[in-house]
């Protein structure tokens, strides 16, 4: 699992020259493409904390959810506070991951298929809270008049100053979130997935763990959350309901959770692929549900395992490792 | 038998635009529409079973994903077939009110409706319950390998049970038609009661579900009328998770073997 750690001269060229592809990258494109990078900068963020919580082998269908914890978070405090991004953005992780922390209790008490669905429903109840209590949180339009400050003499609503800023949050915020899947927590995370009874007779409290997992995935999604309404400049129930949270979950089994970098990958091959296949309008649902049981189908692993099985074809390097549970 | 159908809903969704097709465009009679719609979703959901359920068996997950691809599908076809226009309605085929008393007023429709839901209930948990078949059914959902260690046919188990399973969807989407407004999105609605009203009956328990589904529209009901439908969807949620806390097999769910 930590094979792929350490620092090599190669490793940090290749680095250096993808972050100037990246920052390079707005400038030749539309507005129209720019506001999607900016979208698919957040969206890396909200797939890679919620790979942090399926860690422990458990899925949640919340996390959108807690997406919009973030960005209420932030609607609020601008409207009321006035507060700047500096602030509204730590309070957005902060919020979504006290709301994780107090529906540990109910949630946590589930496992497995039941998980799925408590989670789904106590994540439906709040969207609808905010759906219900038109006072405060501004019914099915929502709140407005979010949008980011203009900072130092930066113009946030620009899009590339904006990309350039998520960027480097959603950077710092992976760096995190790497370095706790890769710490001994993480691995105790693992553990808990994979060998859950050993796990726990070796004195592991799984839910101790579990909830950390919880609670940390929801305070970066928070985050996630609070990036993309700065921009956006309004939050609505209907950004976060059930088919957004089908999707962070299509992109990270797409693209593989068994690496950290899977999720990325799926995440952003398919926003380009879904860009392309724009011109096909209404048959666009219907091509994204076909390619998504192909790759179920046929790629098992998700599309991070493919560069190992071309590899393997041409007989160079190991074989990828084959059913996805063997490396206990 | 440890699949979850995300695409239930649609297909329900495709039995009733297939009576808004067959019966009030093309003006085939009602019950003929019914049959033809039960026979198309059954064939869908034989189709999802061979080719997306069976090689994904190991892995709930890739089944689940599966599913919500066929969902997203079956929606672009409706849209296709339908356009994306208004709602549709279905002219309901049996007209007049059934007065029992002044208070008590049943449109023969939901009559109709009513008596043929609880006719294939019946059917369904003698099936279950009484038959060899259903014996079958509930020992490999418990213990596939054991199952298949006593001589059971699990595939052919799995196929008939997708098979009833989709039939039935067919069936709702059928009978629901004339009594609601049709569009493609109208599946979502079906599968989050339908998630609410299993879990908290139970998974795996007919009697539980059905006990559930009555409850739960008069809870939802009468929250509705006296204070708000959005309360009530919230308050249903809630009830779904208390329940889940206290007893998390459902009001009458056995325990489940891991």
């Amino acid at each position: 699992m930590n094979s792929n750690g350490g620092f090599t001269v190669q490793r940090m060229i290749i680095g250096v020259v993808a972050l100037a592809a990246l920052l390079a990258t707005p400038h030749f494109l539309s507005f129209h493409h720019q506001d999607l990078l900016i979208f698919l900068t957040i969206n890396v963020l909200a797939v890679c904390s919620y790979r942090l919580v399926t860690l422990t082998g458990e899925w949640s269908l919340i996390h959108a959810v807690m997406m919009g914890v973030g960005a209420y978070t932030v609607a609020l405090l601008v409207n009321h506070f006035d507060l700047a991004i500096w602030f509204t953005l730590p309070l957005a992780g902060t919020a979504a991951g006290l709301v994780a922390a107090l529906l540990c209790f109910p949630l946590l008490r589930m496992t497995q298929f039941y998980f799925l669905i408590g989670s789904f429903a106590a994540g439906e109840a709040i969207r609808l809270t905010w759906v219900e209590f038109v006072g405060v949180f501004g019914g099915t339009s929502g709140l407005r008049g979010v949008e980011a400050p203009i900072v130092f003499g930066i113009d946030f609503l620009d899009p590339i100053p904006y990309f350039y800023f998520s960027l480097a949050v959603v950077m710092l915020c992976l760096f995190i979130l790497y370095r706790i899947e890769n710490s001994r927590v993480g691995l105790t995370l693992h553990a808990i997935h994979w060998k859950s009874a050993l796990a726990e007779s070796v004195g592991v409290d799984a839910w101790r763990y579990r909830a950390l997992a919880f609670i940390v995935g929801s305070f970066f999604v928070g985050i996630a959350g609070g990036l993309k309404i700065h921009y956006l400049g309004s939050v609505t129930p209907n950004q976060f309901t059930v088919s957004f949270m089908v999707f962070i979950l299509i992109w990270v089994i797409v693209g593989g959770y068994n690496k950290f970098y899977g999720p990325i990958i799926g995440v952003v091959v398919l926003t380009i692929f879904d860009e392309s296949i724009r011109s096909f309008e209404v048959l666009r649902p219907a091509i994204y549900g076909a390619m998504l049981i192909l790759s179920i189908l046929f790629l098992p692993l998700g599309l991070e395992s493919v560069p190992g099985k071309i590899k393997s074809w041409f007989g160079v390097g190991s074989p990828p490792p084959e059913p996805p549970l063997s490396d206990q | 038998m440890g699949v979850v159908n995300f695409a239930h809903g649609e297909l329900v969704m495709a039995g009733a635009f297939t009576i808004w097709l067959l019966h009030a465009q093309f003006g085939l009679g009602y019950i003929p529409a019914i049959g033809a719609a039960i026979i198309l979703v059954t064939a869908i959901g034989l189709l999802m079973e061979r080719f997306l359920f069976r090689p994904t068996r190991s892995d709930p997950l890739a089944g689940l994903i599966c599913s919500i691809g066929v969902l997203f599908i079956l929606q672009v076809i409706a849209a296709l077939i339908g356009g994306d226009g208004p709602s549709k309605q279905v002219p309901p085929p049996f007209q007049g009110t059934l007065v029992m008393f002044d208070a008590l007023r049943i449109p023969y429709q939901r009559v109709f409706s009513l008596i043929v839901s609880a006719a294939a209930l019946g059917t369904l948990w003698f099936f279950l319950t009484r038959s060899k078949f259903g014996w079958a059914l509930r020992a490999v959902a418990m213990d596939r390998e054991a199952a298949e260690l006593q001589g059971i046919n699990t595939d052919r188990i799995s196929i008939i049970a997708i098979g009833v399973g989709t039939a039935l969807a067919g069936l709702a989407g059928g009978l629901i038609a004339p009594l609601t407004n049709i569009n493609p999105h109208m599946g979502h609605n079906v599968i989050v009661t339908a998630f609410i009203v299993t879990i908290v009956g139970g998974v795996g328990s007919l009697s539980g579900a059905v006990f559930a589904a009555v409850l739960y529209a008069v809870f939802h009901t009468f929250i509705t009328v006296y204070i708000g439908g959005t309360i009530a969807t919230i308050s249903g949620l809630v009830l779904m998770v208390v329940v889940l806390i206290v007893k998390p097999t459902g009001l009458m769910g056995a325990k489940i073997s891991e």
